[in-house]
């Protein structure tokens, strides 16, 4: 008898065969995975439009097998916007890092989730500016050395890292607001199941929907792979708790 | 109707769908009356949280080919040339108005010419213009309004309709066309609908590979060459054989100029204008062909500026003829008494040098 072949591990339709340009040990490649299984999962790759940002993932529109914008720095929101009140039938997310979202973009991402805007943020925070090469972040630890705060960031001169998920879940305006880690397969599950819960939000017309995804990056954190998923579990994970911090119902699980 | 409604419901018949909007003097009529007719007429109204994220708003608006329309003034506009640049860049059509304040900086709020240089040289960066018009009535800025939404999608590049708060606020009769009717446009095969029967479709100003950016930018400079050919629209008023002064003024100020040429004819002085309609792209040829003519023997620019359109004049005229500018800004606008002093200076010392050559 034959042996029987199954599929059991193959590339998502929403991604495409695209040679990485992320840096070894970099999670961007597992969080594209995750979003573009989810909309394999729900089908909804022909009328999802998503919306790149500046920094390392401002290229995502080269993996993803779906229409995307190009925004400038910061305002992915404002276009998601845009687009969304303008084709309310189409799936709408926006890729952003954490100097994009968290600094330039505050306003924007603020002022969307407060009209409950109908669209999906996938937010990858890695402490720190990675394609200007290693500069401080809003959401740089305290102490984390950076190539702008090469003595440790000092919070009495700078502040403290801000927590945006605990911020957009101080929102009145229902929103689903969920951080997740993707450094061991338990966590990618968890994230998994989350990205897909906020694009089922999103279907349902519910709500404004964000998965923060704390993330790594070993080549502006000066560490091996190895060393940047312990420092994540040691260091980001204690000031960036993961879990489910709002949904449209108020249920925190 | 007043100026600024007017626009807003030529917008509206000419097919704008998503208008967004922030307030800002003089021109927050136009986002009041949007915010009543644009959900009547089936569209998106949206008041957002800055002019920087209106701008965005109309780049992510316009990625899905439907028309999208915002109204600010100059110091908004300032805000929305980060997105203009983009949408310059990624070729989105979309149609901006500006009704012009006095400036710089906050400056204050009454009318002005003074974002002229802003409108028709770029204002945001990169090697891109605006097509740019500039109404002289409030029929004239509904008819321009329609158009606009057609050269935007004709040439797929952001139009900007240039008036003041005169015009704003000025009450005319106007009448808008039975039906909108406008010449085929090729489909709109660039927009973001989804990657269905079709490869996935990218809205970009982004070209890391600098032979793509230098294409890219060669592209969009066909297209402004073809404006240059195709678009420049002008008007003249009381251009004579018998004239020896041209005046050269735009929008609000032409209207004041038309008042001063009345006049002055009444006195029997005959004086023409010359009124740009497009200021990007301005009508070259056609004022260095009235400029030139023999009996002109100067030219005066008339601005509610401290002259920005003057070096446009300046570029077309060279030193074929004297060149002479009359301006007031930061919200004074010129009576016609003061244009006509001027006016009537430069017939003195025109005189007055002919003699002094003939003694000589």
């Amino acid at each position: 008898m034959a042996a029987q072949e199954t599929t059991i591990f193959s590339r998502p339709v929403a991604l495409r065969e695209t040679v990485t340009h992320y840096c070894p040990g970099c999670t961007h490649g597992v969080i594209h995975r995750l979003v573009a299984e989810a909309l394999d999962d729900l089908g909804l790759r022909q009328r999802t439009v998503g919306v790149a940002p500046v920094g390392c993932s401002v290229l995502a529109y080269n993996y993803f097998n779906c229409d995307f914008l190009e925004a400038p720095h910061g305002r992915a929101p404002a276009l998601a916007t845009g687009y969304k009140r303008s084709r309310p039938e189409m799936i709408v997310f926006t890729y952003q890092g954490d100097g994009d979202l968290a600094s330039i973009g505050m306003s924007e991402i603020v002022h969307a989730a407060n009209r409950g805007e109908k669209f999906t943020t996938i937010f990858v925070n890695n402490a720190i500016y990675g394609m200007t090469g290693g500069q401080m972040a809003p959401t740089t630890l305290s102490g984390q050395v950076t190539t702008t705060c090469p003595a440790g960031r000092d919070v009495a001169q700078t502040g403290y890292p801000i927590r945006v998920s605990e911020l957009l879940s101080a929102l009145v305006t229902p929103n689903y607001i969920e951080r997740v880690a993707v450094h061991t397969p338990p966590h990618i599950i968890r994230a998994k199941r989350a990205i897909r819960k906020a694009f089922e939000y999103q279907v349902a017309g519910r709500c404004f929907s964000m998965v923060e995804v704390v993330s790594t990056c070993p080549t502006n954190w000066g560490m091996t792979p190895t060393d940047a998923t312990k420092w994540l579990e040691d260091s980001m994970l204690k000031f960036y708790p993961l879990g489910c911090y709002s949904t449209p119902d108020r249920e925190v699980d | 109707m007043k100026g600024n409604e007017a626009i807003a419901e030529a917008a509206i018949r000419a097919g704008a769908h998503s208008y967004f909007c922030y307030p800002i003097t003089p021109q927050t009529e136009v986002a009041e009356y949007m915010s009543k007719r644009m959900p009547e007429a089936g569209g998106v109204f949206l008041q957002a949280e800055s002019e920087v994220a209106v701008g965005n708003m109309l780049f992510g608006a316009a990625s899905t080919g439907k028309r999208v329309f915002t109204s600010s003034s100059s110091p908004g506009i300032s805000l929305m040339q980060e997105a203009i640049s983009y949408m310059a860049g990624a070729q989105l059509p979309c149609v901006i108005l500006n009704v012009m304040r006095g400036g710089p900086g906050l400056g204050g709020i009454l009318p002005a010419q003074s974002d002229y240089l802003q409108a028709t040289k770029g204002g945001g960066h990169g090697d891109y213009r605006v097509l740019v018009v500039a109404p002289s009535s409030v029929q004239e800025a509904v008819d321009l309004t329609m158009l606009c939404f057609h050269l935007a999608d004709k040439y797929r590049n952001p139009v900007m309709i240039i008036a003041d708060g005169m015009i704003g606020q000025m009450m005319e009769p106007v009448e808008f066309p039975e039906k909108y009717e406008e010449p085929p446009l090729p489909p709109k095969d660039w927009a973001a609908t989804g990657a269905k029967g079709r490869d996935p479709l990218i809205v970009k100003s982004l070209y890391l590979d600098p032979y793509s950016l230098e294409d890219n930018s060669v592209i969009l400079h066909r297209k402004y060459q073809q404006m240059i050919k195709e678009e420049p629209r002008f008007e003249l008023y009381k251009v004579k054989p018998g004239n020896r002064i041209l005046i050269v003024s735009y929008g609000t100020m032409a209207r004041i100029c038309q008042t001063v040429i009345d006049e002055l004819e009444a006195e029997g002085i005959s004086v023409g204008l010359f009124r740009p309609i497009t200021v990007f792209p301005y009508p070259e040829e056609a004022l260095r062909k009235e400029a030139l003519k023999k009996n002109i023997e100067s030219i005066l620019t008339v601005e509610m500026s401290m002259g920005q359109m003057l070096e446009d004049v300046q570029r077309v005229i060279a030193r074929a003829k004297p060149i002479r500018f009359f301006g007031r800004t930061g919200g004074i606008v010129p009576t016609p008494d003061e244009v006509k002093d001027q006016i009537k200076n430069m017939i003195r010392s025109e005189s007055a040098g002919k003699k002094r050559r003939k003694k000589g």
